[in-house]
C-alpha cells in the first residue's frame, strides 16, 4: 500500500468515527446515569436537518450546529417529559422517538433535498499536521473531529475525576440510595439526557454540514443504533467507545476501499458491507468480556423508572 | 472535634430533638399517629416495635427522606421543617440505613465523599476515614469496592460515613440484623463511646435484649403510636413485649426429636463455582438432614446461604448427580419440578418473584408448586376450583390476612405473603422441607405459629432443613445446628450441646478443624483457589 493510500484512508477512518464517537460518548453518560435513550437515530437525524436548514438559510456552519444541536436537545428534553417526569417505559418511549424524528425530518428537510452547502475547509494545525503519513490525516481535520477528541478526554475527567462524575455513576447504580443520602435524582437524571440528546444532535450535524454537505432522507444511516451498539458493547467505558467507532469506521472505509477498487475478489459485496456491523462487535465483546469488569462498569438501574417517593 | 462534656451536662432540660405530634399519612395506610418523642444530648434512645410499627417511617421523616403529614419537629429549641437527607446532615443528623445505601461498584472512599458536602480529595479523605475507624474500632480498607465487603464491614462503612459528619444525633435503624453476636458487641462499644462524647442515639430494633444492655430509655410504637415509654433496664423482656405486641410473648413447644430416621437429604461433598462474579463458591459441603429432625443452618448473611438453596432446590443445576440427594435418589441434575415430585418443598429467601409472582392471584400461585402434590391439573387442564381450595386452606391454617384466594400476590403485606408461602408449602406434606428465613418480616405471633408449624411437620416425620440469621429462632426449633461462613459448612451439633456464643464464633468461620485458608476480614482474592 502506497504512502498516499494510507493516508487517505486514516483520514477517512477518523471522519467516518467522529459522529459515532460523539453521540456514544453523549448516550454515554445518560445511560450512565441508568436512563436508555434508544431514541438516538431520531435525535442525530432533528440534529442534521436543523443543522443543515440554518447552515443553509445563515451561511454559517456554526450557526448550524449549534442549532443543530438545540434540536437534539429539544428531541432530549421530551424523552425526558415522557420518561423522567410522566414515568412512561424507557424502552417504547425510546423507540417511538426514533421513529419520530426519523420522520419527522424527512418532513421538515423536504425543500432542502436539492440543495447543496459549501464545504468547510478544514483546519490545519501546524507543524505536527507536518508529521509524515499521519500529519495530515490527523491533524487537517473539521473542527468537530478535533472536539470529538477533547470530548473523549473530558469524559474521562469527569467520570472518574470529578464529584459531578461520581454523583452521575452513584444515581445510575442505585438510584434509591442516591435519593436517601440526598440527591436530586430525576434532576440530574434529565441533565445527562439533554447531554445525550445535544451530542446526538451535534454527531447529526456532523453528517449533513461537514461529513457530506448535503440533506437526503435517510442520511443518518442506522448510525444512531450503532452508538447505541457501541456503549453498550464497550461496557459503558469512554476509551474502548473510540476504539470501537475507529474501527467500525476503519473496516467501513477498507471494505469501500476493496469495493470501489475494481479487486476481483469472490465476495458477495453484501458480505463486505456487513463486515463492519460484526467486526465491532465481535472485537468489543472479546475485549470487553471480563465478568467483572462488566459488572462494576454497567449502571445497574438501567432502564428502570425512579420515582423519589415525596 | 468532639463535644465538649459541658453539653452533657446542662442537658437534662434541653432536648437536642423533639417530636410533637408527627402523624404521616398515606393513601391507605396511617404509619404514623401523632407521635412524640424527645432525645436528651448523649441519650441511647429505643425506637421498639414490630415489623409495621412505623419504626422505620418515623426514622425517615427525621433524616428528610419524607415529610409529615402533620406535626412538628424541634432540633435543638428550634422549629425545623427537615427538607432534604442534606439538610438533615447539615443540623448534625446522621442516619445508617437496615437496607444499606451504599454504591457497590464505587469504592468506599468514594461512598463517603458522596455523602459529604463540597468536593473532596479523596487521597486526604482515605486518611480521615482510617483515623475515624481506628478510633472506634471499626476496620475497614478505604481503597476496596463495596461489593467486595462483607454485610459487616458495609455497616462499617456507613458508620464511618456518618462519623465522619460530626453528627449529634446518630440514627440507627435495625443495625444488628446483619451481624454476628461478637461484632453486635463491638457495636455497642462503639456506640457507649459516641453516647459518651455527647452524640444523641437513636436505636431502631425490635430485639428486647439488645435494647436492656444498650439503651438508656425506649419508646414503644404500635400500629404507629405511642403505647409506652420506659426504662428498659428495669423492664422485663415479657413487660416491653406486652407493650410492644400488646400481650404476652407466645412460646412453641418443643419436644425431643424422635430416634433419627432414614436420610431424607445427603449433601456429599457439594462443590460449586458461582456463576455470578461476586457470589460466593460453595465447597466441599457434607451435611445430613433425617426424617423427624430439623436441622438449622446459622450465617451472617452472603456466606453461600442463597449458593447452597440454589443448589439444593434445583435452580442451578450442578454437573454431577451425587452431591445432592433428595430421598435416596441422586438429584444433582434434577430440575426443580423433578426434585419436588421426590418429595422436596421448599420456601426460597425472596418472597415476591421467586416465593411468588407478584402480579398473580393467591390460587395461582399456590397452583405453581402444589399442581403435582395436590392434584390441581387434570390432563393438562387447571383444576381451578381445586386450586382456589387449596389455596383457601393456607389462608385459613396459617391466618393470613388478604383479600381472599382471588387476590394477588403484590396486594399482601411481607408478613402476610411469608405467611402464605409457608403454609403453601407445609401443607403439601412434604417429604423434606427445605425453608430459607422462615418468619423473616412476620410479626412475633405469626413467627410462633410458623416455628410450631415447622416442629409439627418434623414430629409427622418430615425432615426439615431451615437456614436462617436470627440465632434465637435456629436455637428454639432446631434439633441440630451447623454453621455456613464462606461457602464452607461446619459440621452439625446437637442443639443442646451447643451455645450461642459458640456458633457466634463459627459464623466468622472459626470451628474446630476448619479450613481457615485466611484470617477474619483480610482481603480474599485467592479465595477460589481453593475449589
Amino acid at each position: 500500500m502506497d504512502a498516499n493510500l494510507f493516508t487517505s484512508m486514516l483520514f477517512a477512518t477518523v471522519v467516518a468515527g467522529t459522529p459515532l464517537i460523539i453521540v456514544a460518548l453523549g448516550l454515554l453518560v445518560s445511560e450512565r446515569a441508568g436512563v436508555l435513550n434508544l431514541g438516538a437515530e431520531g435525535m442525530m437525524a432533528m440534529g442534521a436537518v436543523t443543522a443543515f436548514a440554518i447552515t443553509h438559510h445563515s451561511g454559517s456552519p456554526w450557526l448550524g450546529v449549534l442549532a443543530g444541536m438545540s434540536a437534539g436537545m429539544a428531541m432530549a428534553l421530551l424523552f425526558g417529559v415522557l420518561t423522567l417526569t410522566l414515568m412512561a417505559n424507557q424502552v417504547a418511549s425510546g423507540l417511538a422517538l426514533a421513529i419520530f424524528g426519523v420522520g419527522l425530518a424527512a418532513f421538515v428537510g423536504k425543500p432542502y433535498e436539492a440543495v447543496a452547502l459549501q464545504a468547510v475547509p478544514p483546519i490545519r494545525i501546524p507543524f505536527i499536521a507536518d508529521i509524515p503519513l499521519i500529519g495530515e490525516a490527523l491533524y487537517n481535520q473539521q473542527l468537530l473531529v478535533y472536539f470529538s477528541w477533547a470530548l473523549f478526554w473530558g469524559l474521562l475527567w469527569f467520570l472518574y475525576r470529578s464529584r459531578a462524575g461520581l454523583v452521575l455513576r452513584a444515581v445510575g447504580e442505585s438510584p434509591a440510595s442516591a435519593h436517601a443520602i440526598g440527591y436530586p435524582v430525576i434532576r440530574i437524571r434529565y441533565l445527562a439526557v439533554l447531554f445525550g440528546g445535544a451530542m446526538a444532535g451535534i454527531g447529526g450535524a456532523f453528517l449533513s454540514v461537514f461529513y457530506t454537505p448535503m440533506w437526503a432522507e435517510g442520511m443518518v444511516a442506522g448510525r444512531g443504533w450503532i452508538a447505541l451498539a457501541l456503549v453498550v458493547f464497550a461496557t459503558w467505558r469512554p476509551l474502548r467507545v473510540m476504539i470501537g467507532a475507529y474501527l467500525f469506521g476503519g473496516v467501513m472505509i477498507t471494505q469501500l476501499f476493496i469495493q470501489g477498487s475494481g479487486l476481483q475478489i469472490d465476495f458477495p459485496s453484501q458480505f463486505l458491507s456487513s463486515l463492519p456491523y460484526w467486526a465491532t462487535i465481535v472485537v468489543l465483546v472479546v475485549i470487553s468480556r471480563n465478568v467483572n469488569t462488566i459488572r462494576l462498569n454497567s449502571p445497574l438501574s438501567l432502564g428502570k423508572p425512579y420515582r423519589p417517593d415525596a | 472535634m468532639t463535644h465538649p462534656p459541658a453539653s452533657i451536662a446542662g442537658a437534662a432540660s434541653n432536648p437536642r430533638l423533639k417530636l410533637s405530634g408527627i402523624s404521616k399519612i398515606y393513601p391507605t395506610v396511617v404509619a404514623n399517629d401523632r407521635v412524640d418523642l424527645s432525645v436528651r444530648p448523649g441519650e441511647i434512645r429505643a425506637i421498639l416495635g414490630e415489623n409495621g410499627a412505623g419504626k422505620s417511617t418515623l426514622m425517615k421523616m427525621i433524616y428528610g427522606v419524607t415529610r409529615p403529614s402533620a406535626g412538628q419537629i424541634f432540633w435543638e429549641g428550634q422549629d425545623v421543617q427537615v427538607t432534604s437527607p442534606a439538610h438533615a446532615r447539615s443540623l448534625g443528623i446522621g442516619m445508617v440505613f437496615q437496607h444499606f445505601s451504599l454504591f457497590e461498584t464505587l469504592t468506599v472512599v468514594e461512598n463517603v465523599a458522596l455523602a459529604l458536602p463540597g468536593a473532596q480529595a479523596l487521597d486526604e479523605l482515605a486518611e480521615r476515614i482510617t483515623e475515624v475507624s481506628t478510633r472506634y474500632g471499626l476496620p475497614v480498607d478505604p481503597r476496596r469496592h463495596i461489593h467486595a465487603l462483607s454485610v459487616g464491614e458495609r455497616q462499617r462503612v456507613e458508620i464511618i460515613r456518618c462519623l465522619l459528619q460530626d453528627p449529634r444525633l446518630l440514627i440507627m435503624d435495625e443495625p444488628t440484623s446483619v451481624l454476628t453476636p461478637q461484632a453486635v458487641r463491638k457495636l455497642f462499644e462503639t456506640l457507649r463511646q459516641l453516647s459518651d462524647e455527647g452524640c444523641s442515639i437513636l436505636y431502631i430494633s425490635h430485639k428486647l435484649d439488645e435494647i436492656r444492655e444498650l439503651c438508656h430509655t425506649a419508646t414503644v410504637l404500635r400500629a404507629g403510636k405511642v403505647t409506652g415509654e420506659c426504662e428498659p433496664a428495669r423492664e422485663t423482656p415479657q413487660s416491653m413485649a406486652r407493650l410492644m405486641i400488646g400481650k404476652e410473648l407466645p412460646h412453641c413447644e418443643h419436644s425431643q426429636a424422635a430416634a433419627s430416621g432414614e436420610v431424607r437429604l445427603r449433601l456429599a461433598g457439594l462443590s460449586h463455582a458461582a456463576d455470578d462474579p461476586f457470589g460466593v463458591d460453595l465447597k466441599d459441603i457434607h451435611l445430613e438432614v433425617h426424617a423427624g429432625e430439623i436441622v438449622g443452618i446459622a450465617g451472617v448473611s452472603g456466606n453461600g446461604q442463597q449458593e447452597l438453596l440454589r443448589a439444593i432446590s434445583g435452580e442451578e443445576p450442578l454437573a454431577e448427580r451425587f452431591p445432592v440427594q433428595i430421598c435416596n435418589v441422586e438429584a444433582g441434575r434434577l430440575k426443580p419440578g423433578q426434585r419436588r415430585k421426590l418429595g422436596l418443598c421448599f420456601v426460597p429467601e425472596e418472597r415476591l418473584g421467586r416465593g411468588a409472582v407478584p402480579g398473580m392471584a393467591l390460587a395461582d400461585n399456590a397452583l405453581l408448586t402444589a399442581s403435582h402434590t395436590q392434584g390441581l391439573v387434570r390432563g393438562g387442564l387447571v383444576d381451578a376450583g381445586r386450586a382456589r381450595a387449596f389455596a383457601e386452606r393456607c389462608i385459613e391454617a396459617f391466618k393470613v390476612k388478604c383479600g381472599g384466594a382471588g387476590a394477588p400476590a403484590k396486594s399482601l403485606s411481607g408478613g402476610n405473603l411469608q405467611k402464605f408461602i409457608v403454609g403453601r408449602e407445609i401443607l403439601q406434606a412434604p417429604r423434606l422441607l427445605v425453608c430459607a428465613q422462615p418468619t423473616w418480616g412476620v410479626d412475633v405471633g405469626a413467627a410462633a405459629l410458623i416455628r410450631q408449624a415447622l416442629i409439627d411437620l418434623r414430629d409427622r416425620g418430615c425432615a426439615v432443613l431451615v437456614i436462617s440469621e436470627e440465632l434465637d429462632e435456629l436455637f428454639e426449633i432446631c434439633d441440630r445446628i451447623t454453621v455456613i461462613a464462606k461457602g464452607r459448612l461446619s459440621p452439625a451439633r446437637p442443639t443442646a450441646q451447643t451455645t450461642v456464643e459458640d456458633i457466634g464464633v463459627w459464623m466468622s468461620g472459626l470451628w474446630p478443624g476448619a479450613e481457615t485458608d485466611e484470617p477474619l476480614a483480610a482481603p480474599t482474592p485467592a479465595e477460589s483457589l481453593h475449589a
